[in-house]
This record gives C-alpha cells, sequence and structure tokens, in this order.
C-alpha cells in the first residue's frame, strides 16, 4: 500500500497534476523535488525505450523517462514546452517527462477511487487511484514502481 | 546499544583516537627499531599505551587495561633506564604493540576472538623482561594491575588524559625547565581567588625558585584600595609540558598575564627583574610577599618543598614527557618540541560532508565554464567588464576546486604504517631477517585511493619477502648482509602517484620465468622477448614462479591480482630487474579516483570518452586494413595482427547502419586492451582530444549499462558517457558469434 494512504491522520492529500500522452495524472507533491524545463538528454544505450537518457542535473546524472512511453501512451517528442518533474523514487533522483503541469490539488483520502481493473496492461500496478475532480479524471500513480528495478524490489 | 547513546558515541570517539595513538605507537616503535629512537621515542610509545590503558579503563575493557598496563610498566623501566633498550627489549615491544591492536580491535568488534594465548605468552615475556635482568625490581614495578595503589593513581590519568591526550596542539615541552611569569589582575582576587595556592601548586611540580616583581607597585601614599600590581617570576626546573603548568592556572585563565619561556631564552630578562626589583620569597602568603615589598631586597629563593614535592610530579601529571628524577631521558627541547609542533590542529569531518562539497564545487566550474561560453556568444568584448569578471571567478573556483581536492588529499602514511607489522610476520614465517624502509610517507594521495593501495602494497611485499629475498646463507654466499632490505616509497610524478616497492634480494631468474611460461602456454618456444618483456610475464594470469606454494604468496594468482587491482585504479604497474641485486616494482596511481583521463571521441552523433589506461594506439586505416570474415564481424589490421572491429555506434545501438562498403569508411581505429589483456579495436568517425574528467555515477540514480562504466561532465554542461572497455570487448565477442581470430604469423 503505498505510504501517502497509509496514513489515517493526513486524510487530506496535496497532489501534482499533470498532462502525459493526452491523460491527466497525478503524484503525491511530497515526491516531487521540482519541476523544470526539457533540455535534450543524453542517450543511454541498450535501455528500455522509454529511458530518454541522461541529462546533468547540478553535477548529478539524472536519468529520463518518457512517462507516456512508459504507461504505454506513445512516445513523447519532447519540445520546449514538455517538462521534467524530477520525483524521488527511495534514494534516487529520477526525472519524468511529462507533457505540462497543470495544478496543484488538495484532495481528500475518502475521494480516491481503487484503481478498476481495465487498466492497461503497462500501466497495471503503477495506478494505484483515480481521483473525479468535476467532470475530469486523474489517475494517481505511484511513483516508486516506474524504474525497473524497483519494480523487482517490490515485488 | 543504540547509536544515539552518547556513551557509545564517545566509545566510538575513543577508538578512533586508539587508532591515532596506535599508530604513534608503532611509529615510535619502529624508530626504536632502527636504533635512530631516543628517549622521547620511548616517552611517546609510553604515552600511547598509557592513553590507551586510561580510555579503556573508563570504558571497563579489562583485558585491554590489563595487558596494556603490563606493557607501560614495561616500557616504564625502560624510559627509567632501569634496563637497557636492546634489541630483546624493542623486539617485545613490537609484539606486544600487535597485540594491543588486536585486543583494541577485538573490544571494538572488528575481530571476533582474541587470540588468548598469544597475548598471555606477550604478556608473560613483558614480565619476564620486567623481573629479570641485572637490575633488581622494586615493589612498585609489581605488574599486577589490581595493586590498590597502583590503580589509586592510575585512575586520575584516565579522567585527565581524557581532556588533553598527549596529540593536543598546544603540547610542548621544555627541557630544562619553565619561566613562568605571572600577574594576576585585580579581578583574580576579586573572585576570590588566591595566587600563594597557584604557587603552591606550580611548586609539586618540581624545584621552584619564586621572585616577585613590585615595579608597578605605587608608593603607599598613592596606592588605591583595589588594585592588583605584583608580577611573580617562577623558575621551575622540571621538564615539563606546557599543558601541566597551564592547567594550573586554568580556572584563573582570563583574570592573570601568563607567560611561559622554556629555560635559555629569558634568562638575560629575568636577571634584570632580579637586579631592580625582586623580593625574597620565604612563603608564598600574600601578606608576608606584600610585607617584604618594603624592605626592596633582592634575594630568589627556592621554595623549601619543591624537591620533596619533585618526584611526584609524574604521577601527578602523567602525559608529562619526561620524570625530572631520570636525566638520562631527558631529551633535546628542539626536536620534541618541533615533533610536536608537526602534529597540527585538526579537525575531524565525515566523508560524506566534503564529497558534497567537492561535488558542488565540481559543479561550480562546470556552471561557470557554461557561463563563460554564454557570454563569448553574445559576443561582449574582451575587455568587457562581464568578461573580465568571469575571468576573475574562473581563476577563484579553479582554486577552490583544488583547496576541496587537497582537503580528501591523505598522507600514504596511514598505509605505509601498517606493513612493519607485515614484514614482521612474513620475516618470522620465512625465516628470514627483514628490515623495511620507508620513504615518502608524507605523499598526498586522494583519500579513496589511499583506502585501497593497501592491499597491492601488500601483496607485493609479501612477494619481495618470500619470493625476492635470498635466505641468510643465500645472502651471505652472494656476498649480501644477511639482513635482507625491503624498500616501500612513494612518490608524486607528473599527476600520479608512484608507489615503488624494491628489494635487494636476487632479482628475476628470467630463465626460469621464459621457462614456465612456455610450459603454461603464455607465450611462443620461440617468442623473442626483451629482458623487461621477459620481467613483466610474472603479471600474466596463472603465473607463479614459486615451486613449491607457500601460505604466504604463491598461489599462482600473485601478481595477476595486483595488476588487476591497480587497473581497477586506473593505474599501471611494471618490474625492473637485476639479477643478483634485487627487483623494483613501480605502480603508478592517479591521484584520485574521482577524475579519469579520458579520450572524447564522436561516434554515432554521441560525444563519449574512452579511459585513457585503456587505450593503447589510435590511427587511421587505410581501406586494405579492414577485412571481414564471416557474414559480417570486421578485423582489423594492427601492426601484423588481425583485432577485432568492434563499431562503437552500432554496438551500442546509436545507429543501425552497417558499414558494410570498404569504400565508405570514414573514420578512426582506437586500438584498446582489457584487463585480461586482449586487445580489440573501436572505430570511432572522430577523435576530438583527451581532457580530464569527474566520474558521476550512473548507478547512483539509474542502474548500470552494458558497455557504459559511468558518465561525466562535459564543458558544455552535456552528459558524456565513459566507455567501458571489458564490456565492450566481451559484446563484441557475443555479436561476432565467439569466431576466433587467428593471428597472422
Amino acid at each position: 500500500m503505498p505510504h501517502h494512504l497509509s496514513n489515517p491522520e493526513a486524510s487530506q492529500h496535496e497532489l501534482m497534476a499533470f498532462m502525459a500522452g493526452d491523460q491527466e495524472f497525478c503524484v503525491d507533491i511530497m515526491a516531487i523535488r521540482e519541476i523544470r524545463g526539457w533540455s535534450s538528454a543524453t542517450p543511454l544505450p541498450k535501455t528500455p525505450g522509454y529511458m530518454k537518457g541522461v541529462i546533468n542535473l547540478r553535477g548529478t546524472i539524472l536519468p529520463i523517462l518518457d512517462l507516456s512511453a512508459r504507461i504505454g501512451l506513445g512516445m513523447c517528442d519532447p519540445s520546449g514546452r514538455n517538462v521534467i518533474m524530477v520525483v524521488q523514487i527511495g534514494n534516487r533522483s529520477v526525472g519524468l517527462l511529462v507533457g505540462a503541469v497543470s495544478e496543484i490539488i488538495m484532495v481528500n483520502t475518502m475521494d480516491i477511487q481503487p484503481a478498476p481493473e481495465v487498466a492497461l496492461e503497462d500501466m497495471r500496478g503503477l495506478i494505484t487511484g483515480i481521483i473525479p475532480v468535476g467532470q475530469r479524471l486523474l489517475s494517481l500513480l505511484d511513483v516508486n514502481l516506474l524504474l525497473p528495478e524497483t519494480e523487482v524490489e517490490a515485488a | 546499544m543504540s547509536a544515539d547513546d552518547p556513551f557509545e558515541a564517545i566509545k566510538q570517539t575513543f577508538f578512533l583516537e586508539c587508532e591515532e595513538l596506535l599508530t604513534d605507537l608503532e611509529t615510535n616503535v619502529t624508530a626504536l627499531t632502527f636504533g635512530d629512537g631516543d628517549g622521547e621515542a620511548i616517552n611517546a610509545a609510553f604515552r600511547a599505551v598509557h592513553s590507551i590503558k586510561g580510555g579503556a579503563g573508563a570504558f571497563g575493557l579489562e583485558e585491554l587495561v590489563r595487558f596494556a598496563h603490563v606493557f607501560e610498566t614495561f616500557m616504564d623501566e625502560l624510559r627509567s633506564g632501569r634496563k637497557p633498550c636492546d634489541d630483546q627489549a624493542v623486539r617485545a615491544m613490537l609484539h606486544a604493540s600487535d597485540v594491543l591492536a588486536d585486543h583494541i580491535s577485538f573490544a571494538r568488534g572488528l575481530i571476533p576472538a582474541m587470540d588468548e594465548e598469544r597475548s598471555n605468552t606477550v604478556i608473560n615475556d613483558l614480565r619476564e623482561l620486567i623481573h629479570g635482568g641485572s637490575v633488581s625490581t622494586t615493589p612498585d614495578n609489581d605488574p599486577d594491575p589490581t595493586d590498590p595503589s597502583l590503580e589509586a593513581f592510575d585512575f586520575k590519568p584516565v579522567m585527565f588524559d581524557f581532556g588533553a591526550l598527549p596529540l593536543d596542539s598546544k603540547t610542548e615541552t621544555a627541557a630544562d625547565g619553565w619561566i613562568i611569569e605571572f600577574k594576576p589582575h585585580f579581578r583574580l582576587y576579586e573572585t576570590g581567588n588566591e595566587p600563594s595556592l597557584l604557587l603552591r601548586e606550580l611548586a609539586r611540580l618540581g624545584p621552584t625558585s619564586v621572585t616577585i616583581d613590585t615595579s608597578e607597585l605605587p608608593v603607599l601614599s598613592n596606592l588605591p584600595e583595589a588594585g592588583s600590581y605584583l608580577k611573580w617570576v617562577v623558575e621551575l626546573q622540571a621538564p615539563l609540558d606546557r599543558h601541566a603548568i597551564t592547567e594550573i592556572f586554568e580556572f584563573v585563565d582570563s583574570e592573570c598575564d601568563l607567560n611561559l619561556t622554556p629555560i635559555g631564552g629569558l634568562t638575560s630578562g629575568l636577571a634584570g627583574v632580579q637586579e631592580t626589583s625582586s623580593v625574597p620569597v620565604d612563603t608564598v602568603d600574600i601578606a608576608a610577599l606584600l610585607a617584604a615589598v618594603s624592605e626592596d631586597g633582592a634575594k630568589p629563593v627556592p621554595a623549601g618543598a619543591a624537591p620533596a614535592l619533585a618526584e611526584q610530579a609524574d604521577s601527578l601529571v602523567p602525559s608529562v614527557a619526561v620524570s625530572n628524577d631520570t636525566p638520562k631521558t631527558v631529551t633535546a627541547p628542539a626536536g620534541g618540541a618541533k615533533q610536536v609542533a608537526a602534529t597540527q590542529a585538526s579537525i575531524r569531518v565525515d566523508l560524506d560532508r566534503i564529497d558534497k562539497l567537492i561535488n558542488v564545487v565540481g559543479e561550480l566550474v562546470i556552471q561557470q565554464a557554461m557561463l563563460a561560453q554564454s557570454v563569448t556568444e553574445c559576443g561582449l568584448t574582451v575587455d568587457s567588464s562581464v568578461k573580465l569578471g568571469l575571468d576573475d571567478l574562473e581563476l577563484l573556483s579553479r582554486e577552490i576546486q583544488d583547496s576541496v581536492m587537497a582537503i580528501r588529499a591523505q598522507p600514504v602514511k596511514s598505509v605505509f604504517q601498517r606493513m612493519p607489522r607485515l614484514v614482521r610476520e612474513v620475516a618470522e614465517m620465512t625465516g628470514k631477517s627483514v628490515r623495511l624502509v620507508t620513504e615518502g610517507e608524507g605523499t598526498e594521495v586522494d583519500k579513496t585511493v589511499v583506502d585501497r593501495l593497501a592491499e597491492p602494497i601488500t601483496h607485493m611485499i609479501r612477494n619481495a619477502i618470500d619470493h625476492g629475498l635470498e635466505d641468510a646463507q643465500g645472502r651471505m654466499e652472494a656476498g649480501k648482509s644477511k639482513e635482507g632490505t625491503i624498500k616501500l616509497a612513494a612518490l608524486h610524478r607528473s599527476g600520479h602517484i608512484v608507489i615503488e616497492v624494491s628489494d635487494d634480494g636476487r632479482g628475476i631468474n628470467r630463465e626460469r620465468v621464459r621457462k614456465i611460461a612456455v610450459e603454461r602456454g603464455l607465450i611462443a618456444h620461440d617468442a623473442n622477448l626483451t629482458n623487461e618483456e621477459t620481467d613483466n610475464l610474472i603479471f600474466l594470469p596463472g603465473f607463479s614462479t614459486a615451486d613449491a606454494v607457500s601460505d604466504i604468496s604463491g598461489r599462482g594468482v600473485g601478481m595477476d591480482v595486483v595488476r588487476r587491482s591497480i587497473q581497477q585504479l586506473g593505474g599501471r604497474i611494471s618490474i625492473a630487474s637485476q639479477p643478483g641485486k634485487g627487483s623494483v616494482f613501480t605502480m603508478s596511481l592517479p591521484l584520485t579516483l574521482a577524475v579519469q583521463d579520458g579520450m572524447v571521441v564522436r561516434s554515432g552523433g554521441q560525444t563519449l570518452l574512452a579511459p585513457l589506461t585503456a587505450v593503447i594506439e589510435s590511427f587511421t586505416p587505410k581501406v586494405g586494413d579492414l577485412h571481414r570474415i564471416g557474414s559480417g564481424d570486421w578485423v582489423i589490421r594492427f601492426r601484423d595482427r588481425f583485432l577485432p572491429l568492434i563499431n562503437i555506434a552500432r554496438i551500442l545501438g546509436f545507429e543501425e547502419a552497417d558499414k558494410s562498403e570498404v569504400d565508405d569508411i570514414q573514420g578512426i581505429a582506437i586500438v584498446v586492451e582489457n584487463e585480461a589483456g586482449s586487445q580489440a579495436a573501436l572505430w570511432v568517425d572522430t577523435i576530438q582530444g583527451q581532457r580530464q574528467v569527474v566520474i558521476k555515477s550512473l548507478e547512483s540514480n539509474y542502474r548500470k549499462v552494458v558497455g557504459i562504466s559511468a558518465a561525466t561532465i562535459l564543458g558544455d554542461g552535456r552528459v558524456a558517457l565513459i566507455l567501458d572497455v571489458d564490456a565492450l570487448i566481451a559484446l563484441g565477442r557475443q555479436q561476432a558469434n565467439h569466431v576466433n581470430f587467428k593471428l597472422a604469423s
């Protein structure tokens, strides 16, 4: 169970909503370290297609993961309009290439509904819940499961 | 016990201090071994053991205390001159130092069990030496730690040494004594302190002669009711530590002027004071002193109790170097003081913090370079103030970078100091008599390198003693001294640290090396090798010249392992040998592991770095040099041999197209060698030059990537990947379906 759901006292969640592919997602804001503009990455050989490569984040080698490719929504062809969300996964920092960040939303634990079984193959396990906000539907993403090795560790 | 237990934290500090103290001990005992130690060496060794004992007592480490106590008692015999400091004694001390180190490691939990037998043997040996010999022992020398009288004064040092270890930078020992000028402020009297008590304390330290300086005392008619006008000059004839004296004045530190001069320095000044206005002091009572002022006489009188009390000085102030009733051990002040002064003030800093600082500074330098580039692109003129400011900034950031790197630099001493013990042990095992000479211990190198030097050096020294040196008889026959010499030296050479291990043994038996290499199929039987090439055969995997495999070395992996571990550090090793005269192993290592020399290449539109340590040569091949074997594997001619050609862009997946058209070739071949010595040629588009780069881990945020060892950040802020030559050669083999390349004859 993701940590942001396990604490009953923190019934209010602050989530960062963003676009990837043509869908809306959100992650726990506490996982986000910073948001920066896209800068071209140095490709890494022999890595899955969603790995865009690595960039220099003030001296740290930061791997960049194309979120829309990772969850099976097709490769993103990044331009200056795309942004990189730097998230903390365990003790690693990883950059998520997303379309655009839209807003910070506050939700109650009550508002988070369990993810339906119909999720896409690539998405299964990554989406821990869905949140209806007005006419919109946001998928809550667990960043801890994005990296291939952390999948193994979590299993 | 939890990690944040304050007691546990203090204990850890104690162990850290033990490390330093053991190092001191080893240094000083080793100095005695070579006969160049003097009284100060034995005193310093004594202090080290005493401090360890003190701390161990506070933590209830009984076994350690028991052992240290016997050791200390033994050294006390030596420093007092009651026992001669001969070979036997030094040997006993060396063994005792080793066991003491084991005791500490055991108490610290670093080793699972204590070799009780060895410890007891050494204790018995020491006791025998203490009680045996020509000089009869006094009851005071009873080594039994349970003796209450010993414990009584032994516990005090525990407390004292904790606050003020002999390593304290303020420690200074005078040879003959001190002249102490003590001028109380009015505030001292106001706070209820009594100068006479302080003077009495001083008198306890040794024979004193006290004079009072009344020159500032106004005539009685003008005397204000509150004021301080007296100054005492005490000549203390005891070779004490400065600290022993300042300690007395500790509580009135800010309420008096205290001036300490080692005797010899200020004698004339004192004489002047005596002539003009000093008064005799019979009793250090302030009323009497005031009364004496009127007499205006000038006769210094020694304080009566001092000589009797002087003997206690040593036990009262245990960190004092030399007890004053044994003139034999009193040493020249200059040498001693200098030595102590060399132990500079230092602070302990967590390595992580320094690493973080280094990272940030590295980043600063890159950022600064990027900024400079953008400014240049803006078209500003060279003499614009922005540009000039940036130039200064560049100098400053380089300077910061150098200084920060210097923080991590450590002398190789810490590694070298472990070697005497190793030499002793290996010498004992082989029955050879060996002397270890070290040079350049102060040579500094990055901490990460220092930590990883121990293993290859250990291996090389073992090898040198086991295989290099002849036994005593062999040496006599060869006309050499019975004792073999191993020299361990460190020096800086062109941005690298060079470590040399040399012996004066028999040198490498080239015929035998060659024979073995042929037998093991390492070289062809008719191979034409230079002497140097023959010598270096011993680094080949699976080579061992020892006829019998011994415990110490010669498992057939020896020098091969050494070479590999040095290559992993980005260094190289070679050997030079003269038959009958000895061999020199030279290893050359980078000063830091954080940077690497690399060749910047372009391939498949990417900028990559080939580590320079792996690069043998680069050349532009001609059309006829490239050949295709089978369906798609290419080989390249290099010095009449054909090497597998690995197209970097293709093997790493940066480009799909196969360069099948030989006419089409445009590129450069870089001949590289992996750690096992196999060679291959890497095919790249261009070489952009060489540069030193800061190594950044890919694993810290991602994971290991095949064919890539790490990454770095280039001057333009972009990430460039560093090639993993070993993995590339292995990849090349896989993709070539294990084709064996025949060597052209």
